[in-house]
């Protein structure tokens, strides 16, 4: 009696098969779900590749003559971006060492470091300019400040991380000549971070560059106030331009980027 | 060189004193550096007119716009469900659009699968792409296309065939050799041979990545209304305009809890995948 002549091979379990559907059609009921419930006038879409033509007609060719008037806001972006990481790693250095369990003082302080790190992180540099201009009025000091307050959370993380990985051995030679704590902190702590503390500064400047290319939206200073008021006169050519610069300085700022933190960390 | 050099700089003299080694050896660098950063603080902070004076200015502004921030207002709830409702909408459809359009952009990026015009094609768009922050991709569709959640799933859509295109395709570029060639030996062809070969190896982290991309997708879909393209961000961005700070620390509220929802949610959902 042999009730099973010859079994065929499954990839799956029957459970497993289930499973997967079973995920596979929440998923497409979510697609289908935003997809029906978005305001959106679909046969739109028909018109993009017109549009898209059109737009780039206009863009072309870029009105190089407006390079000049860009030069400077250029700068001031990566003035901006530069000054708000040097802010941004004056105020994460205490924050990271109070969000690293090893080096924080006690629990409150812990949890405070922790609170800092995430409401500074989940505000986009947008929404922290927004603030600042308020603070500051428009100009680019709000935009150093809103750098800063927004890279302030990812610095002091990375940082606490590097602190919450050293190598405990380290510490305890230090104790053991009967240094107090912040000896202890300078003389075996800080020379195990300092290549991760200079990593995650170039690596967050990379970024503020980009960043900082776009808070002047909202009057926080930067090429972002040229390129808004390019689009709002129709220059499309101008607009090429911009972003041709932007396209150049963040490319370069990474290629800087990638180079220092492969040789130094 | 007969003598070698002493270890440890002094150990020769009498008295020898142990110094902390400095990050940057030569001192003349050290220094060199040191007064560079410093003469660069003292040129940028007058440039964007950086001074205590104004600072201290923004302070009585900063307690009159805590004083108006508090409590939240929550009293147009309507308002801002719609809007996240629209802004989960636009992340939810844009990662599932972008997500199909990166496969092909992924392997037409994968210098080891790829013809190479298509390579340059496919990385060209990337690194355009992905230079761009997303709210300067979202004001050119807003102005091509107008105003509304169309704008924003254009953008997130764009955004995320560069990321996940750039992430998948460095995924292929690693993959094992060995299956592709025991594939091509069975006579497949280009298409089997990736349906086959390729795919199955990439799998795993290809859907870690779509959860890691519809985070980051959730996370802009809040930010890219303050330019028109859909989402909270637009009543965000009116809020502030009308000087109502209590609703917009509401929306901000609601904006934080969902990133950290969202955060939390992708790295379980990666934890467990990959």
């Amino acid at each position: 009696m042999n009730a099973a002549p010859h079994r065929e091979w499954h990839r799956h379990t029957p459970r497993q098969s289930l499973l997967r559907f079973a995920m596979n059609l929440a998923i497409a009921m979510a697609v289908v779900w935003a997809a029906t419930g978005l305001d959106i006038y679909w046969p739109f879409l028909l018109d993009a590749p017109p549009t898209v033509v059109d737009l780039a007609a206009r863009m072309l060719p870029p009105d190089w003559a407006f390079f000049d008037n860009i030069v400077d806001p250029m700068i001031e972006t990566i003035n901006i971006a530069t000054l708000g990481t040097l802010l941004a790693l004056f105020l994460a250095c205490p924050v990271a060492v109070i969000a690293a369990r090893n080096t924080t003082p006690n629990v409150v302080t812990f949890w405070l470091g922790r609170l800092i790190v995430v409401s500074s992180r989940s505000v986009n540099e947008l929404v922290w300019g927004l603030i600042m201009v308020v603070f500051f009025g428009p100009g680019a000091l709000a935009g150093v400040a809103a750098i800063a307050l927004r890279s302030v959370g990812f610095t002091a993380k990375l940082l606490a991380e590097a602190i919450e990985e050293i190598d405990r051995g380290q510490v305890e030679a230090i104790e053991a000549t009967g240094a107090n704590r912040p000896l202890v902190f300078f003389y075996a702590i800080v020379p195990q971070i300092m290549p991760a503390f200079w990593g995650v500064t170039v690596f967050r400047w990379d970024i503020n560059i980009r960043q900082s290319s776009v808070i002047g939206l909202v009057g926080a200073g930067g090429i972002g106030l040229v390129l808004n008021s390019a689009m709002n006169m129709f220059r499309w050519d101008q607009v090429t331009v911009i972003l041709i610069a932007v396209f150049a300085v963040v490319l370069v700022s990474e290629a800087v980027s990638a180079t220092l933190r492969a040789r130094y960390t | 060189m007969s003598t070698p050099a002493p270890s440890v700089p002094g150990a020769g003299s009498p008295r020898h004193v142990w110094r902390r080694p400095q990050f940057v050896d030569n001192p003349w660098l050290r220094w060199g550096i040191l007064l560079g950063l410093a003469a660069y603080l003292v040129y940028a902070s007058t440039a964007v007119d950086m001074n205590l004076q104004r600072m201290l200015r923004g302070l009585p502004r900063a307690r009159e716009f805590l004083a108006l921030m508090f409590p939240p207002d929550f009293g147009r709830w309507e308002l801002l469900s719609s809007g996240v409702l629209e802004s989960l909408q636009m992340a939810v459809f844009s990662t599932a659009v972008g997500s199909l359009l990166s496969i092909p952009v992924a392997i037409g990026a994968a210098s080891n699968v790829a013809p190479r015009p298509f390579y340059v094609l496919c990385r060209g768009w990337i690194s355009i792409s992905r230079t761009f922050p997303e709210v300067i991709i979202a004001i050119f569709f807003v102005k091509a296309f107008g105003f509304g959640p169309f704008a924003g799933v254009l953008t997130l859509t764009v955004a995320t065939t560069g990321f996940l295109g750039k992430m998948l395709a460095e995924d292929i570029e690693d993959i094992d050799r060995g299956q592709v060639e025991a594939i091509e030996a069975t006579g497949a062809g280009w298409g089997k041979t990736l349906l086959y070969g390729v795919f199955p190896q990439v799998m795993p982290r290809l859907v870690g990545l779509v959860v890691y991309q519809l985070d980051i997708n959730l996370r802009e879909s809040t930010i890219i209304g303050i330019v028109g393209a859909g989402g909270i961000g637009g009543a965000l961005f009116n809020s502030f305009l009308r000087y109502e700070y209590d609703f917009s620390l509401a929306i901000l509220l609601v904006i934080i809890g969902l990133v950290l929802v969202a955060e939390w949610a992708s790295g379980e959902i990666r934890s467990r995948v990959t």
